[in-house]
């Protein structure tokens, strides 16, 4: 049964209509269009689908419409755009931290729920808190240069 | 063009100047390659070759990738061959482009042809201060020509562009959340289909009810062909709906199949097999001659090494997208080779080739030949249901586990001896492996792809046959690159195959340079000899020996230095013996209680003659060796007999943030050789180094594929109780 659901998405509020056990990831590829989150498999294995709810890291695969609904959702699309890209952003581009980048968005959003919490990590700090993401090509070892980079320009 | 004249890269096909590039809107140099992009950066690549020999700003390139409809048929995008062909054919297609282009000028200006300079696609004269842009001279015309054996191309002295890092293109929009990929692609009408698989190789469908599935809200069609099983739906979240449901709602009958996990390489050793002798590379059929070990012979050792079947695992499942309008089918698809797929496609709907058209587009990286073909197919059965609109599959993470084509299990014996002096002086490689190539096939009695293998009209999965080429398959990285007086390579082709296998990233490279890598450090050991060095005298070749001596010095080589538990350990790989240089070190930690090996540190330093972009081959070099540490440490394809039990990321892990290496990369930069594709370079060294590591750590000598954690303990525990 198709219901009636208030999100509030990267700052804008959104109804959409689903079923309550919906993943939100479909509800944000398909009826909202923000294809940031990327399904890779569905069971919290990967963090492909990787968003923020409420400022906490989240599985996107494995959270309901329902259970998202009323909260803050940020995606990728929110943290900034190539005119105006969040320090993360622009420090994956600058370090060129991706090869296919299907991982990428997750990992942004890993790494902003990793500066929030600790403005300046070790690389021990850094593993754990991207330990939950996987990549396939290999990029890892730009992606930790990256999130360096972003830590110490958020620093100022 | 007569037959005789041969044109480099892909021009043979097509030498005609408007295949490759168009200058046909104002300010854009439009860029057509045959090959396709899955992150390893060629889009980047061959825009800075012609934006070099165009004498354009790169920002102005906006590259195209394959497209029957489109773009020049080149073939696969594999074998690290994208650059040498697609970019060589592009270099000579802008520098005849250019030649046009300063004829014309020289006209319109007045002026000899020779006065004239360009800067970013403007022609400029400084005796009369006149200019013009290309796109003026153009005029939105085609230039009609083709590339010619005179067509003379920029002197690499003169590069300004190639040879210097440059951001990749396709970067920003993966990093701001645009459609970047297969599956954000925004169609009109736009249908999600599922596949229902069955649950094992071979099974046949009993009984389904499909009723269950029909019943869910959004649920367009359920197809059903023999024992193949879909959903098309108006959202992706019904049809993965309808497809748990429908899954659940299916009864199959299932085979015992698959030979005893525990003695997998025995069971391979033991099958029938056709034998060839590899000379030069080449498999021949002729009696494979016995061992003779030399009678000068210091030490001789034997050993077996071995790899599992392994999977490409990408993270973004397998996709693809089709729509049938009458007769015409239109794919679009993640495929490594869209001709090819085209031309199967034909057979597998016994229709003309000229009435499909297939288009590439992004999916995660393949890292070889993955579901990407098949699923394309699914998606082109499932719109045959819903005539007029397009359908987009997307495999589930288990659909990819347990249906994509494997890199193929192998077993590597080894008997090589040296002499007083330290030299090698006898070699054997004996390599036993199933096929590395099972691409769909323009084959009508059997396209290959896995739905034909379902659907009513079944075709059986086509017998499989390895590249026997060059280097090609199994044998690729079999002969060593070291100059040994007398080497003795047999391949065994297994016939008997238990898995569907197709090409994964360096084919045979990954298990051969294991064993030859590790062979030599266990040959150092036996002789006393320093690793290094060992290597260092029996390459001539001085390339090879800069990137070995170069990556020793990056990590500070001195087998010495290092305590109890820890250690360095390094390997050398040729890439098919004529590609990009590679050698690696890693530093290895090794924990005696628990067995987990951990590496803290890589190095690489390479060699690819030219290089286009030297970020982005430095990207594709560590890419490729956390990948291969990740086949080495911790991946094998895993069944009981019936089914395969590898499923999900907990069942098939890879190595995480936590796991990898720091690396450390060196790239020559040798601006007048060739350039040579990276991407597989690394895969072979890594699992030597690491093996080679483990052993410098912990005294233990790993031959087996993947070094996991109770492999390591019990080696241990038997190596304490030896001692
Ligand atoms: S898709 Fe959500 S964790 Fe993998
Ligand atoms: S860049 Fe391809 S999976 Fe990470």
């Amino acid at each position: 049964m198709s219901e009636q659901f208030k999100l509030t998405i990267n700052g804008k509020s959104h109804t959409v209509s689903a079923d309550a056990d919906t993943p939100l990831l479909y509800v944000l590829r398909n009826d909202v269009g923000l294809v940031s989150p990327k399904y890779g498999c569905g069971q919290e294995q990967c963090g492909a689908c990787n968003v923020l709810i409420d400022g906490e890291k989240a599985f996107s695969c494995s959270v309901s419409v329902k259970d998202a609904a009323g909260k803050q959702v940020t995606t990728l699309e929110g943290l900034g755009t190539p005119e105006q890209p969040h320090p993360i952003q622009a420090a994956f581009i600058a370090e060129q931290a991706a090869q296919c980048g299907y991982c990428t968005s997750g990992l942004i959003i890993a790494t902003k729920a990793l500066l929030d919490k600790n403005p300046n990590p070790d690389m021990d700090a850094i593993r754990v808190g991207l330990q939950d993401n996987l990549c396939r090509c290999g990029a890892h070892s730009r992606v930790f240069r990256a999130v360096r980079r972003a830590a110490r320009e958020l620093a100022g | 063009m007569s037959e005789e004249i041969k044109l480099p890269g892909s021009l043979n096909t097509d030498a005609r100047i408007d295949s490759w590039l168009a200058l046909d809107a104002a300010g854009i140099v439009n860029i057509f390659t045959g090959k396709v992009e899955f992150g390893q950066g060629v889009m980047t690549a061959v825009a800075q070759v012609g934006a070099e020999e165009l004498d354009v700003a790169l920002e102005r390139v906006r590259i195209k990738t394959a497209d029957t409809g489109a773009t020049v048929d080149e073939k696969l995008t594999a074998g690290s061959g994208s650059i040498e062909e697609s970019g060589t054919s592009i270099r000579f297609a802008a520098a005849a482009a250019r030649a046009i282009l300063m004829d014309k000028a020289a006209a319109a200006l007045d002026v000899p042809r020779d006065t004239l300079i360009v800067e970013d696609g403007t022609v400029k004269s400084p005796a009369t201060n006149r200019q013009v842009t290309y796109w003026d001279l153009m005029g939105g015309q085609k230039f009609d020509a083709e590339v010619t054996p005179a067509t003379k191309p920029k002197s690499p002295a003169d590069y300004r562009i190639v040879g210097k890092a440059a951001p990749r293109l396709d970067i920003p929009a993966k990093v701001f959340g645009g459609r970047a990929f297969i599956q954000d692609m925004e169609v009109a009408g736009l249908l999600h289909g599922r596949v229902v698989f069955p649950p094992s190789y071979g099974a046949k469908l009993k009984s389904a009810d499909l009723e269950v599935a029909k019943k869910i809200a959004g649920v367009v069609e359920v197809v059903r062909d023999g024992n193949f099983l879909g959903i098309v739906a108006e959202s992706e979240a019904a049809a993965v709906k309808a497809r748990d449901v429908l899954a659940a709602a299916c009864t199959w009958e299932e085979t015992a199949q698959y030979p005893d996990e525990d003695n997998l390489y025995d069971w391979m050793m033991s099958q029938e097999c056709e034998d060839t002798v590899v000379e030069g590379g080449i498999p021949v059929d002729k009696p494979i001659p016995e061992i003779v070990t030399p009678a000068d012979a210091a030490h001789t050792v034997e050993a077996i090494y071995a790899r599992p079947f392994q999977s490409h695992a990408s993270i973004g499942p397998s996709a693809g997208m089709a729509q049938w309008d009458g007769d015409r089918l239109t794919v679009w698809a993640h495929s490594q080779g869209i001709y090819p797929l085209r031309a199967a496609l034909a057979c597998a709907f016994d229709m003309p080739k000229e009435k499909i058209r297939c288009i590439h587009a992004e999916n995660a990286g393949v890292y070889g030949h993955n579901g990407a073909d098949d699923a394309a197919m699914d998606a082109a059965m499932l719109a045959r249901a819903v005539p007029g609109r397009p359908v987009r599959v997307q495999w589930m993470r288990d659909d990819e586990f347990k249906w994509e084509p494997y890199g193929s299990g192998m077993v590597m014996a080894l008997q090589a001896s040296v002499n007083k002096a330290g030299d090698i002086i006898d070699w054997n490689f004996d390599v036993w492996s199933n096929a590395h190539a099972g691409r769909p096939r323009a084959k009508k009695e059997t396209a290959g792809f896995i739905a034909c293998w379902h659907r009513e009209n079944a075709t059986p999965a086509p017998e499989p046959v390895d590249n026997n080429g060059k280097d090609g398959g199994a044998h690729r990285g079999a002969r060593p690159y070291y100059d040994f007086p007398k080497t003795r390579i047999a391949k065994h082709f297994v016939k008997p195959h238990p898995f569907r296998v197709s090409s994964l990233r360096a084919l045979g490279t990954f298990g051969n340079i294991f064993a030859t890598e590790s062979m030599l450090d266990e040959l150092a050991h036996e002789a006393g000899l320093d690793l290094v060095e060992f290597r260092l005298r029996h390459l001539k070749d001085a390339r090879a020996r800069a990137v070995v001596e170069k990556v020793a010095a990056m990590a500070g080589w001195d087998p010495k230095k290092w305590g109890k538990g820890k250690g360095q350990g390094i390997a050398f790989n040729r890439y098919k013996n004529s590609k990009c240089y590679a050698a690696v070190v890693f530093n290895v930690e090794v924990d005696e209680a628990t067995g987990v090996i951990k590496t803290p540190k890589a190095f690489i330093a390479a060699d690819a003659g030219l290089s286009i972009n030297p970020d982005g081959v430095a990207n594709q070099l560590e890419g490729g060796l956390i990948q291969a540490a990740s086949w080495t440490m911790k991946e094998a394809v895993r069944f009981d007999p019936v089914r395969i039990t590898s499923v999900d990321w907990e069942t098939y892990p890879i190595l995480t943030f936590r796991e990898v290496p720091e690396i450390e990369t060196f790239v020559f930069q040798r601006v007048t050789e060739k350039a040579m594709g990276v991407g597989e370079a690394t895969q072979g060294p890594t699992p030597a180094a690491i093996a080679n590591g483990v052993f410098a750590a912990a005294g233990v000598r790993l031959r087996e594929i993947p070094f996991t954690p109770e492999r390591v303990k019990r080696m241990m525990a038997e190596a304490k109780a030896a001692r």
